[in-house]
């Protein structure tokens, strides 16, 4: 039986937020308003493929990521991860996924060793296997020796980043979900973490889900991708097909920018400018 | 690799990263001892002062040896109770909460690594109070029962575990505000639980209340251990009923906070910002 790496089936997610025009009084709560993050979304993602979600702020991209992680439960739907069921088998789940998302969230004050100790020993990982690998990863993604040991509230944001990015690899997931995880880094950096993803899908038969806003990044990475636009798939295909689905402009070649634009009406900034307000 | 191997090292995650905290916030540390310290000092020196507030003659050794046992026995069951209860808040204080809950470990054993660490914390921080504050009073502890006072304290440690279990549901259900209810929880057991006076002191509509508050009957216990040298043998039913108690609001706590935990998945208050 061909079992996919990801199987997402008519998702739903729903959350209540306050309502800020109704005013809330001593003796009166504030009326809730329901927000729609995922609208039925169905997609599969096979074994080994390096799948992108491409769509603005706001879009539930990182919703779709945080239900693959457990950390959510769908209102309706089911997601499996090879086969298992997120919300009835959640621990044969969290063996076999990791992440990394956009915020490289910390104890600030411990070292990249102790935040990497912390979560080898949460996924019950050898302490002297574990030390290996995570000095291999940091050395890999251009870490120094030297600040291996210094806090995490004292290294830059794209060092903490690759730290984030030490700590989804470590474990050797079989599904790696990357939220965002090149946003704010150095272009430099962003190349070692994109060549560092490559790598791991190659040599460890990894699967990857990657949600992201870099539309080159998403060219370059991914096999196929789905454009995500107010909790729904609008589009889905290979970067290539997607890019032949819209015709060139002025005599330049379709960009995958071109492509959001044409699918969702409008340019990235405007809809990161719509979430702002 | 075998399950329970796995669960063991994913319980001493939780204790090595605590000790972890403590070494590398150790300014906060001192602070509390500071803090603890001088609490326990001023509360013992009201028995102290207590012939010159009332201008009577009063046994001051015997009310020293009451407030301080008070103030000693408080200071390690509220270590229990904090290091339990906020486990859910130190992590969404650092972001972390969405990792720790994403790993493959069960919440039972993210429990038992913080109540291992919590329990040698608070042993070796009451010792530490106990040793300085002997200093200032001359304390004379002939005729008490040592062994029967630690089994009492032990014994109400299991109850302070699930009362921590009950409290750590708060900051999961309210983000923002969850941790200072915590700190109501404690105020409260504190005012019902005997600590500084004899809960008959209590108005008749708060006594029994007071009464079921585990506290209650772990400083009675170690009071009658310590002051009046009381036999393990005869404490040795309120110690089992403790531990009892203890162990059936440890399965409530777990039960609940398992409801609370799917409750948040659902509503997404684990996100950091909640």
């Amino acid at each position: 039986m061909n079992t996919h790496a990801l199987e997402i089936e008519q998702v739903r997610k729903v959350f209540p937020r306050k309502d800020k025009t109704a005013g809330r009084t001593l003796f009166r709560r504030a009326r809730k308003e329901l927000v729609v993050a995922l609208k039925e979304i169905d997609l599969t993602v096979e074994r080994s493929e390096v799948f992108g979600v491409l769509g603005p702020n706001g879009s539930g991209k990182s919703t779709l990521i945080r239900l693959v992680s457990t950390l959510l439960l769908p209102d309706r739907g089911r997601i499996r991860v090879f086969g298992h069921d997120v919300e009835h088998d959640p621990y044969a789940v969290k063996r076999m996924i990791n992440r990394v998302s956009v915020d490289a969230a910390f104890f600030k004050k411990f070292s990249p060793i102790e935040n990497l100790m912390y979560a080898a020993r949460l996924y019950g990982l050898p302490a002297t296997d574990a030390r290996t690998r995570m000095r291999e990863i940091m050395t890999r993604l251009g870490l120094k020796e030297e600040t291996f040991n210094n806090p995490m509230e004292n290294m830059s944001r794209g060092m903490q980043q690759k730290v984030a990015v030490a700590r989804g690899f470590l474990t050797s997931p079989i599904l790696l979900l990357l939220d965002e995880p090149t946003t704010g880094l150095d272009p430099h950096s962003k190349r070692d973490v994109q060549a560092f993803v490559r790598e791991i899908r190659s040599t460890h038969d990894a699967t990857v889900l990657l949600t992201t806003h870099d539309m080159e990044e998403a060219d370059r990475l991914c096999d196929r991708i789905a454009i995500i636009d107010e909790g729904e798939i609008v589009a889905l295909e290979t970067p290539s097909r997607l890019k032949e689905l819209i015709p060139s402009q002025d005599g330049r070649p379709t960009t995958m920018e071109d492509v959001f634009i044409a699918l969702t009406g409008r340019s990235f900034e405007d809809a990161e400018a719509e979430e702002v307000e | 690799m075998s399950g329970f191997v796995r669960e063991l090292r994913g319980a001493y995650a939780f204790i090595e990263r605590n000790i972890n905290l403590m070494k590398r916030y150790w300014g906060w540390e001192v602070v509390w001892l500071i803090y603890s310290l001088t609490n326990a000092l001023a509360i013992t020196y009201i028995g102290n002062g207590m012939g010159a507030i009332s201008g009577q003659e009063i046994d001051t050794q015997f009310v020293v040896k009451y407030l301080l046992v008070g103030a000693l026995v408080w200071q390690y069951l509220s270590v229990i109770f904090y290091a339990i209860s906020e486990m859910i808040a130190w992590e969404r204080w650092e972001g972390t909460i969405e990792y720790t809950f994403m790993a493959p470990v069960s919440r039972t054993t993210h429990l038992v690594g913080t109540t291992l660490f919590a329990i040698g914390y608070g042993v070796v921080r009451t010792l530490v109070i106990l040793g300085i504050v002997s200093a200032f009073f001359h304390l004379d502890l002939r005729g008490a029962n040592i062994v029967g006072s630690v089994l009492m304290l032990l014994a109400g440690s299991v109850s302070f575990v699930g009362l921590g279990i009950l409290a750590a549901v708060l900051p999961l259900l309210y983000p923002e505000r969850g941790a200072q209810m915590t700190n109501a929880v404690a105020a409260i057991l504190l005012l019902i639980s005997g600590v500084y006076y004899p809960i008959d002191t209590l108005p008749n509509w708060l006594q029994p209340i007071a009464k079921s508050s585990p506290a209650t009957y772990v400083i009675q216990g170690m009071r009658t251990c310590l002051l009046e040298g009381g036999s393990t043998r005869t404490l040795l039913p309120t110690i089992l009923i403790l531990i009892g108690i203890g162990v059936a609001i440890i399965a409530v706590g777990l039960m609940i906070f398992r409801y609370v935990e799917a409750y948040a998945k659902r509503a997404g208050r684990l996100k950091r910002s909640g």
